[in-house]
Order: C-alpha cells, then sequence, then structure tokens
C-alpha cells in the first residue's frame, strides 16, 4: 500500500466510488422507471429500500445465508410495491400521497423490527476482484466489483429489451402512455399497473438488501442518506430509459467519491462544496438537456405529473 | 372581574401553578434540596442506542443507573437536534415526571435545552460536552465531559508501533474543538513512537453517514492509510470498511473489537456508567451537582479496550508506561515546541497545555503532520 498515486488517486477514487455507490442508485431507479413506465409514480421506494436494507440483514444473519436476504429483501420490496399498486387502485387515490405514505410505513416499520439487528454481524455478499491484472492495491480495491451491480446491468439491458420489442414491454408501454388506448385493447390497466409497481419494490428492496449487506455492508437507521428519493429523481434525469439509468447511477455515484478523494489527496479547502457535487451536477445537467418544447421527452403519458 | 373565555395555554399555567401550590403548600418551610427516594431520570439520544458508538456509550450509562433503587429512567432514541428534542424533554417532564435530564447529542444544547431550562427552573439539565458558562447560563443546565483525546493519545501510541506506511488515517464528522483534539491527539500518540508519521483526515461533515464514511475508509486505505480510527457517531461502518481493507483499527466511543477481532489494536471508550450513578446518587441524596463536570482516565469517565492480538510487546510496554503517567494526573499532549500545519506556532518551547486546560475545548487548529483542512 505504499505506491502513492498523487493525483491519479482521484480518477481511480472516482471509478470504485461509482461503482460502490451506483448500485442502490441502479436498482431503485431501474424499478421507479418500470413502474412510472405503467403510468404510476411509487415515490415509496425510499421506505422500500430501508425496509429491504433491514429484511435483507435481519435475513441474511438469521439463515447465514445473503443471497436468501436479498431474496426476502426483493420479496418485502414486491408487497410494500404491491399495497402501493393496490391501494393506487382504487378510484380518486393520489399515487404520489400514498408514496410518501409508504415511505414513511417503510421506514418506520423498518426501524422497529430492526432493532435487534443493528448489533448482530451478518455475512456480506461476495464480490468478484476484476482488478487482479494491476498490481496497484488501489486499481484492486477499486474494481471488486458486486455481483449485484453486474446483475443491476444485465437487469437495465433486458428491462431496455422488453421494452422495446416485447409484447409485455408494449402493455406496460400502452398502459402508461394512454388509460384509454389499453382498455380498447382488452387491457385491465389498474392490474398491469399493481403488476409493475410490485415488480419495482422488488428491485428496491434488492437496492436495499445491497446497502446492508455489501456497501457500507451493516444494518443502521442512517443507512440510506436518501438513495431511494434521489433514484427517484434519476428517472426523470434519465428520460425513463433504462439504459441511461446505468450512466445517471454511476454519474451519481462517481459524484459521491470525489469529497473523500480530493480530501485524501491533500485537497482539503473547502469540502462540504465537494459534498454537494452529486446534487450540483443533477441541476446542471438538467438545466443544459432542458428546452420548452421538449422538456419531458420520454414521460409516459398518463403519470399524475405530466397529465 | 370579568371572566374570559379560557385559552388553552392558560388553563395548562393555572393547572400547573395549582399543582405547584398545593405541593408546597402540603410541605411547608421544607428545604429545596432533600433526600429523595423515588426519582425519574431522562435520557435522550440523537440516534440508535446500540450503535456500537457515541449512543451506545450513553445508553450504557443509562442501563447503570436503572439499577439503582427508585430510580425509573426514561429513553427515546434517534431524537433529532431540532425542535423535536424540545418536545421529548417537556414530554418527559411533564409526563415521566423527569427531574433529571440527560439529553446527550451536542446539538441538543443550544437554543433547545436552554430554552427549556428557563421554562422548568425545577429540572436538572445535563448535557455532554461541555458549553456551560457561568455568567451566560442557567445554574440548572450542567456540563460534563471527558478527556477522551488521552485515549486517542493511548491509540495513536498502538498505531504509531503497527503502522508500516508511516501513514495513518483519521475519518472525521465536523470540525468541532472535541474532534480536532482527537485527530491531534492521535497523530501525536503516533508521533511519539515515530516522529515521521503523518496522520491523513477526512471530514464527513455528518456525524452519521454510513456510505460517506465508508467512502472516507476506502480512500483513506487508497492513499496509504493502515492504520484507521474515526470520530463519527457510530464507528461499526469505518470499522468494518478499514478491517476489510486490510487496515488496522482503533476504537472509539464504545468497544468495537468484536468487529475486528484480529486488527482492532485498542479503543478510547467513555465510561458514563460510573458519571451517571454518581450523578443521580448526588441528586437523590440532596447534593448539588456541580455544573462544570469533568474527568479523565484517572477519574474513570474514559477507559481503554483490551490491546488487541496485534499489538507487540515494544508496543504494549510504551502504552502502559504512557497510561500510567496519565494516570497520575497533568499529563500534556499538547506542549511544545508545537506548530500547527499552517506552520503557526501553537505551543512554544517549554509551554504546554495538560488535560484538564480549558484552552483545550476552544482548539481550532490541527498539529503539524495532520495532512486535512479544518474548513
Amino acid at each position: 500500500m505504499s505506491d502513492d498515486l498523487g493525483l491519479w488517486a482521484i480518477p481511480i477514487a472516482m471509478i470504485g466510488g461509482a461503482i460502490r455507490v451506483s448500485t442502490p442508485f441502479l436498482f431503485v431507479s431501474l424499478g421507479e422507471v418500470l413502474t412510472e413506465r405503467s403510468g404510476r409514480i411509487n415515490l415509496g421506494l425510499e421506505g422500500t429500500l430501508v425496509f429491504g436494507a433491514m429484511t435483507g440483514y435481519a435475513v441474511a444473519y438469521l439463515t447465514g445465508s445473503a443471497w436468501t436476504g436479498v431474496l426476502v429483501a426483493a420479496l418485502a420490496g414486491s408487497v410494500f410495491g404491491l399495497v402501493h399498486g393496490l391501494i393506487c387502485s382504487l378510484p380518486r387515490v393520489n399515487d404520489i400521497a400514498i408514496g410518501i405514505a409508504m415511505m414513511l410505513l417503510g421506514t418506520g416499520l423498518a426501524f422497529y423490527f430492526g432493532k435487534a439487528f443493528i448489533q448482530p454481524v451478518a455475512p456480506d455478499l461476495p464480490s468478484i476482484p476484476l482488478g487482479g491484472w494491476s498490481g496497484l492495491p488501489q486499481v484492486q480495491a477499486a474494481l471488486d466489483v458486486n455481483v449485484l451491480f453486474l446483475i443491476g446491468i444485465v437487469l437495465a439491458l433486458a428491462l431496455a429489451w422488453m421494452f422495446r420489442t416485447t409484447r409485455i414491454g408494449l402493455v406496460i408501454r400502452v398502459v402508461g402512455d394512454s388509460t384509454d388506448a389499453a382498455r380498447a385493447m382488452g387491457l385491465r390497466p389498474a392490474v398491469i399497473r399493481t403488476a409493475a409497481t410490485a415488480a419495482g419494490g422488488a428491485f428496491a428492496g434488492i437496492g436495499g438488501a445491497y446497502l446492508s449487506l455489501y456497501y457500507p455492508g451493516s444494518w443502521n437507521e442512517g443507512i440510506s442518506s436518501g438513495q431511494g428519493l434521489m433514484a427517484v429523481a434519476l428517472v426523470i434525469f434519465a428520460r425513463w430509459n433504462p439504459v441511461a439509468c446505468i450512466w445517471a447511477a454511476l454519474l451519481f455515484g462517481g459524484a459521491g467519491a470525489l469529497g473523500p478523494a480530493l480530501q485524501s489527496v491533500g485537497v482539503s479547502e473547502g469540502y462540504y462544496l465537494f459534498y454537494a457535487a452529486p446534487y450540483v451536477l443533477t441541476l446542471g445537467v438538467l438545466i443544459a438537456t432542458s428546452s420548452p418544447t421538449r422538456a419531458m421527452t420520454g414521460a409516459p403519458g398518463e403519470l399524475s405529473i405530466t397529465k | 372581574m370579568a371572566f374570559k373565555p379560557l385559552s388553552r395555554r392558560g388553563f395548562l399555567q393555572g393547572s400547573a401553578a395549582l399543582a405547584g401550590l398545593a405541593s408546597l403548600g402540603t410541605l411547608p418551610g421544607m428545604a429545596r434540596a432533600q433526600a429523595l427516594t423515588e426519582m425519574t431520570v431522562g435520557f435522550i439520544y440523537v440516534g440508535p442506542k446500540d450503535d456500537f458508538g457515541y449512543n451506545q456509550a450513553h445508553a450504557e450509562g443509562a442501563a447503570a443507573v436503572k439499577a439503582i433503587p427508585g430510580v425509573t429512567v426514561v429513553e427515546e432514541e434517534n431524537v433529532p437536534e431540532t425542535v423535536d428534542v424540545q418536545k421529548s424533554m417537556e414530554s418527559m417532564i411533564n409526563f415521566d415526571g423527569a427531574k433529571l435530564l440527560f439529553p446527550t447529542s451536542f446539538g441538543y444544547f443550544d437554543p433547545h435545552i436552554l430554552t427549556l431550562a428557563k421554562t422548568y427552573p425545577d429540572v436538572r439539565f445535563e448535557h455532554a460536552g461541555g458549553m456551560w458558562q457561568a455568567d451566560k447560563h442557567p445554574m440548572n443546565v450542567g456540563s460534563y465531559f471527558g478527556y477522551i483525546g488521552m485515549g486517542q493519545y493511548l491509540n495513536g501510541i498502538t498505531a504509531g508501533h503497527a503502522s508500516k506506511t508511516k501513514k495513518i488515517g483519521f475519518v472525521a464528522a465536523k470540525p468541532i474543538p472535541q474532534v480536532l483534539l482527537n485527530i491531534n491527539s492521535f497523530l501525536l500518540g503516533a508521533r511519539a513512537v515515530d516522529p515521521a508519521i503523518t496522520c491523513q483526515v477526512i471530514f464527513t461533515g455528518e456525524w452519521s453517514m454510513a456510505v460517506k464514511e465508508a467512502e472516507a475508509t476506502n480512500a483513506l486505505a487508497d492513499a496509504g492509510c493502515d492504520v484507521i480510527t474515526c470520530h463519527v457517531d457510530g464507528p461499526k461502518v469505518v470499522i468494518e470498511t478499514a478491517a476489510g481493507r486490510g487496515c488496522y483499527v482503533c476504537g472509539y466511543h464504545a468497544d468495537q473489537s468484536s468487529l475486528a477481532p484480529e486488527l482492532y489494536l485498542t479503543g478510547a471508550e467513555w465510561n458514563w456508567a460510573k458519571v451517571y450513578t454518581d450523578m443521580v446518587t448526588a441528586m437523590m441524596s440532596g447534593e448539588t451537582i456541580p455544573n462544570f463536570v469533568r474527568g479523565g482516565l484517572a477519574e474513570g469517565f474514559i477507559k481503554m479496550s483490551p490491546l488487541g492480538p496485534a499489538v507487540t510487546e515494544a508496543s504494549k510496554a510504551q502504552f502502559e508506561a504512557t497510561r500510567d503517567a496519565i494516570l497520575l494526573g497533568g499529563f500534556a499532549v499538547i506542549k511544545g515546541p508545537l506548530k500547527d500545519n499552517l506552520g503557526n506556532v501553537i505551543a512554544a518551547e517549554g509551554q504546554s497545555f495538560v488535560e484538564t486546560d480549558v484552552a483545550l475545548e476552544s482548539m481550532n487548529y490541527l498539529v503539524e503532520g495532520v495532512i486535512g483542512s479544518i474548513s
């Protein structure tokens, strides 16, 4: 560990940080893309993320298997999604209000049931050392890639393919773009939206399990620091495109690693400013890509924010 | 006089006054300071009380208070440093009848404790962190703290012996005096072993922010630090991440040796059990608690975790010799000649600040050899 990389440490740390920090962003934003493409907004994914983190950690600790934890976190997430979807299927229910309620419910339940699991140490998810070719420990650490990250990328590509070419994708898009058209085709929008919300919840649950089982790798009540909410914003940033979600998530992760990395090479003045980098970046990119004529390009027509 | 419609506030004030009169009326002429057989004590924590850190250390103290006969303990965790803590305190005072409160987080003091201390002059407020000043603050507020910088100095000695890269790391929350003293003490302890050692510090800006703490720890490991300690509310993430990167770790707040049994050198722990039981028994026997309470290793306010298996014989010998010197009292970590990391003189040759020096509680510098900045 004696190699001094100088300023090269910053890009390496940012790549490493992007890979480590982005996975929850990726899973939650993919879940939200799926839900929003069907015409609903689930703001409750922050709560689902925290509840997924808690159940994943608790089950991994009790069974001794991290993967069982991930599975149960996904199940718990889908239950949250299902509840959101079912309530929103009732007439004159606002999905944003229900989402906020679900967010509070999820975090509250997670804190309540999670009390007993703050102390124990659960097994971690395995990672694949892709940096073995390099002799530098910094590079090896940066490229220690978790399996869930790779699954997330495959999932993003699969979702993009599903929306573009499969019948299920078409059905979700139709329901999301026009309830009337979907009804005319003989589809049942409420059922499809509920299913899409449940599947989206499962993704968010997996994102939570990544937080508690890999990075930072322990359950406590401050584990999330708002990734679930930021990921919902990422979806707009990514223009409802699953592949763009990968880049958006990596960008956010990398920007978050900037603050510690700069301090570690001795650039320590104004670290509060560097910590704001992800948010400044979002603002900047949104302003740069905005346009009065095509501001909501890609937005599903039935979303309550676009209607 | 005409009756006005009774407002809620007026009703509450009136009934409180009546209750006060009633209790005074039955006990005419009794001195205010009296022995109590029963008392309710409230503890408020900013995070979960089993966080392997700051809150756990206080909750262990509260658990010891529970064992005192006649004492009822009420606790509330995850109370933010906002007007929420005022509500928690008022509820403990009005519904649970608490006469002594320990709102433990640093940010509870100003304005929250100060506001309520004026409203409830009969309730005693004790605050960890120490900003109470006799000329400015109410007499029913007290501050207590321990010289835990000494513990970080001892941490630094084991770190100095264990480090091969001669670079050690510190994950810090915010640049307040207590944190700066810990960082400086950690480095100066290591420099007592080898004056060439440097300490890299990374501030996360938050008391509890798991992902940022993990990123900071990774950045320190990337920068070549091979012994890492921290001052954040819950050291669990830092300890686990650092150990995962193969670094030695020194604990803080509570004992974290179970998180990294092989790589844990030692740790600076609070011993609030002693402080709290002393205060509660004093108040129950009718004595007044001093408004300004301080103590270190000798007074039992802080303690060290048992030395880990990676601590060598030489390290152990220097650790124990230094600990014994601290136990004698009057030990100075900050002593001349010493400069800060910007080149300003902190202490001239022969000048020293002993552990009890109040000047240390307004520390605003990082000493020479610490890589980092407080702004």
